[in-house]
């Protein structure tokens, strides 16, 4: 039982904490999500030479041949930052259906460029109807000469609008619930029929919603084995949702930092907020849910790796139960314990409230992680 | 990281689980898995199995005759222990004035009164809280007077667990009445057999005997029995609490309940389905068996990290004892109207409170009742979050 970092996953947090520090400033931040792809190439760069893109890829690829608990470091100090490059979207999500689901040849296309900051994907497989479930796919990929046709609608896909390659999940037999069926396609964002309308989300990131409409592509497109994609969908949607978790801590802490730092700072009554017992447990409760949290990202992390399918889902959604449930009430009793200055928007910690209580709606909420948890 | 027991711990609780399933009395794991109220005599049987076999204190260092077992070890001791229905050990002694009188007691203390508590000899209750001192430990007022080799007592404590039982009492005494109040406090053992020492039960409202008043009136006591130096004892005190926090936690415990709850929801009907199978029921249980899962992994967290409690401990008492209440709630809840049947006789003996009803119900609303008080002993769960706001956040 050691819950210990190696040496070299201290150094790779503390070069991303120096790094986030140093750089990666509220105003740079600000400044990055008003232009017009809403994040920074110039930072992205960055993080390709600092070897963050490739973490969790083999060396084979041009990856650092790290774990799932390397990627939870990493998330964590991206946390902290608040940082919105499509880490998530491109290295997580992306990247690692790629990993789990290609061919050598598709991944020594992709996972290289993917590494050295150079091509990006998104993993558009939510759809309007399908909420979290992932085996919801009504989108049709019909066999057509020695390739497919795609129709369908892609909806609230992260970061869909920057990615070079989209990883879309389309129907190729059985009904739109039917967990037989579903396969993985890359397709180009540029492909004719492809419709991205890009947007900003409430936490300060880009998602996309993505129609295709007659979309051809060729039988290389295919990811991973026809019809029993959702398997490894799965798995890299597990990988995906123990980095959320990871990155809840990072702006939970972050979050009970600046929310301590305003109870000893702020005076009313001719002393600091803090001196009230009222406001005390709360802060206490707000650090119980950190640490609750924290053991949750670690055990996500560890478990996420597993081959046992089974093992696999029971940790990751109780991790994301308990986290989803954390972050909001963190994220609550932060905007409250900061008062007026808790709601308005030059505050860094309103925004790290606004991304915790958001990263509960990505890859299922605590309600539907719970569901999961107890049905098995 | 590595979230995994070693071959080793493994192999502890391997054979932690094959010495209890081979030595456990039925009789007491029955009483145990069924809810039902324990005697003296139960705790005695099992305490005296554990410490022929050497696994009483086994916690403790080896210096001090025990195993010198890790707390990972001691955790799958006590998980195992749980599992199989055997009662919780009573923590006083063990647990509780072991520590302190191992930092902070005379070579003769320890040589005396560890050696004891170790062979199960002596059975030690916990003389702390006051009926003007509850939150406010440290304004106690039992005094204990100096005259020559012996200290005269005079005082009253309260809520003392299974005094009734008792053979030692440790007490906070105050010593000195002119100096700030924590600084006037020490730390005595007390023989609950001395002449003037009267116990008197306060019967709880699920009708249960558990806890005491305890007079002492001009209790005299060998100075020999004054732990470490007079005027320290608050420091003591503190000490000691670190490791009552740490036990409440519960999580072998809890782990069981959760199991014994959902064999309950299984039985128990609603809508002509087993309750198991209702989605608002098991979506409530899944999120308790969440909590539990981040508390026993918050625990581990903290038992590979270090081996003397601190602050931490406060958070592990907090969240160990809104799970156990939140599981008792359920039970009683999963049960519903045969939850209302009460009857002492079927709590103490077995069997069901009314005609109709199953034998494991009768005892589950009373032990939901009495499960409130974990989140009151011990430090309120309001104490806890004064002492983390002051110690770990700055506040």
């Amino acid at each position: 039982m050691d819950f210990s970092l190696s040496e070299e996953q201290q150094l790779l947090r503390d070069a991303i904490a120096r790094f986030v520090a140093s750089e990666y400033s509220f105003a740079a931040r600000t400044q990055a999500i008003a232009t017009p792809r809403g994040w920074s190439e110039r930072m992205w760069a960055q993080f390709a030479e600092l070897g963050l893109l490739g973490v969790p890829f083999p060396e084979a690829h041009g990856g650092f041949g790290g774990t799932a608990v390397d990627v939870m470091v990493v998330l964590q100090e991206l946390g902290r930052g608040m940082v919105v490059e499509p880490y998530l979207a491109t290295v997580v999500l992306g990247g690692g259906v790629v990993n789990l689901a290609g061919a050598a040849s598709q991944k020594q296309d992709i996972l290289p460029r993917l590494a050295a900051g150079k091509w990006l994907l998104a993993l558009a497989h939510g759809e309007p109807q399908s909420r979290y479930d992932l085996h919801d796919v009504s989108t049709t990929a019909r066999r057509e000469g020695g390739g497919y046709v795609l129709n369908g609608r892609k909806a609230v896909v992260l970061h869909g609008a920057t990615a070079d390659t989209l990883i879309v999940t389309g129907r190729t037999g059985g009904g739109q619930r039917d967990r037989q069926g579903i396969t993985l396609f890359l397709v180009d964002a540029k492909s004719r029929g492809v419709g991205v309308t890009d947007y900003r989300t409430i936490d300060g990131l880009r998602a996309a919603d993505v129609a295709l409409d007659g979309v051809h592509v060729g039988a290389g497109a295919v990811l991973g084995p026809v019809d029993a994609g959702l398997p490894l969908l799965e798995r890299a949607v597990d990988l995906g949702a123990a980095a959320l978790c990871a990155e809840a801590v990072g702006v939970i802490e972050a979050l009970n930092a600046a929310t301590l730092e305003y109870l000893k700072t702020r005076q009313q009554f001719g002393q600091p907020i803090g001196r009230f017992q009222a406001l005390q447990h709360r802060a206490v409760d707000m650090l119980i849910h950190a640490e609750q949290s924290k053991s949750m990202a670690c055990l996500a992390a560890v478990k996420a790796q597993s081959d046992d399918a089974a093992e696999r889902r029971r940790a990751v959604s109780a991790a994301k139960s308990l986290v989803g449930r954390a972050g909001r009430a963190v994220a609550k009793e932060a905007i409250q314990l900061h008062g007026g200055m808790g709601v308005t928007n030059e505050l860094p910690a309103a925004h790290l409230a606004k991304r915790l209580t958001m990263i509960d709606f990505w890859l299922g909420d605590s309600s539907f992680h719970t569901e999961r948890f107890a049905t098995g | 990281m590595d979230l995994t027991y070693t071959p080793e711990e493994q192999a502890f609780r391997e054979a932690v689980r094959a010495f209890v399933r081979a030595n456990l009395p039925r009789d007491i794991a029955e009483k145990v898995l069924g809810h039902r109220a324990l005697v003296k005599d139960d705790w005695v049987r099992w305490q005296d199995l554990l410490a022929r076999q050497g696994w009483l204190a086994g916690h403790w260092p080896k210096e001090h005759g025990g195993r010198g077992w890790t707390p990972v070890e001691h955790h799958l001791f006590d998980e195992e222990c749980a599992a199989a229905g055997a009662p919780r050990l009573i923590p006083f002694g063990l647990n509780m004035v072991a520590p302190v009188i191992m930092q902070f007691g005379s070579p003769w203390q320890q040589e005396h009164y560890l050696s004891r508590i170790r062979e199960n000899k002596d059975w030690w209750c916990q003389g702390y809280s006051e009926p003007g001192s509850g939150s406010d430990l440290a304004s106690l007022k039992t005094r204990a007077e100096r005259r020559g080799d012996r200290y005269v007592v005079n005082g009253q404590k309260t809520w003392t667990t299974l005094a009734q039982y008792a053979d030692m009492i440790f007490c906070l005494v105050r010593t000195d009445a002119t100096v700030k109040k924590q600084e006037g406090i020490s730390f005595l053992l007390i023989d609950m057999h001395s002449p003037g020492v009267t116990v008197r039960p306060l019967i709880l409202y699920d009708e249960e005997h558990e806890v005491n008043e305890v007079f002492f009136d001009d209790v005299e006591v060998p100075a020999e029995n004054l732990v470490g130096e007079a005027g320290r004892g608050w420091t003591y005190a503190k000490f000691l609490l670190g490791y009552e926090r740490t036990g409440i936690t519960g999580v072998g415990a809890s782990k069981r309940e959760l199991q014994l709850l959902k064999e309950i929801a299984s039985l128990q009907t609603k809508s002509g389905r087993p309750l198991a199978e209702d989605p608002v029921f098991r979506a409530r249980l899944a999120q308790v068996e969440i909590d539990l899962i981040a508390l026993e992994t918050t625990l581990l967290r903290v038992l590979s990290a270090r081996d003397k409690p601190g602050p931490e401990a406060s958070i592990l008492k907090i969240a160990g004892t809104e799970v156990q209440q939140a599981l008792t709630e359920l039970m009683m809840e999963a049960l519903g109207p045969a939850a209302a049947p009460f009857s002492r006789r079927a709590i103490e003996e077995g069997g069901p409170a009314a005609p109709f009803a199953p034998a494991y119900a009768a005892p589950l609303a009373a032990r939901y009742f009495g499960w409130r008080k974990v989140s009151i002993y011990g430090g309120s769960n309001e104490i806890q979050r004064n002492i983390i706001a002051q110690h770990v956040l700055g506040l």
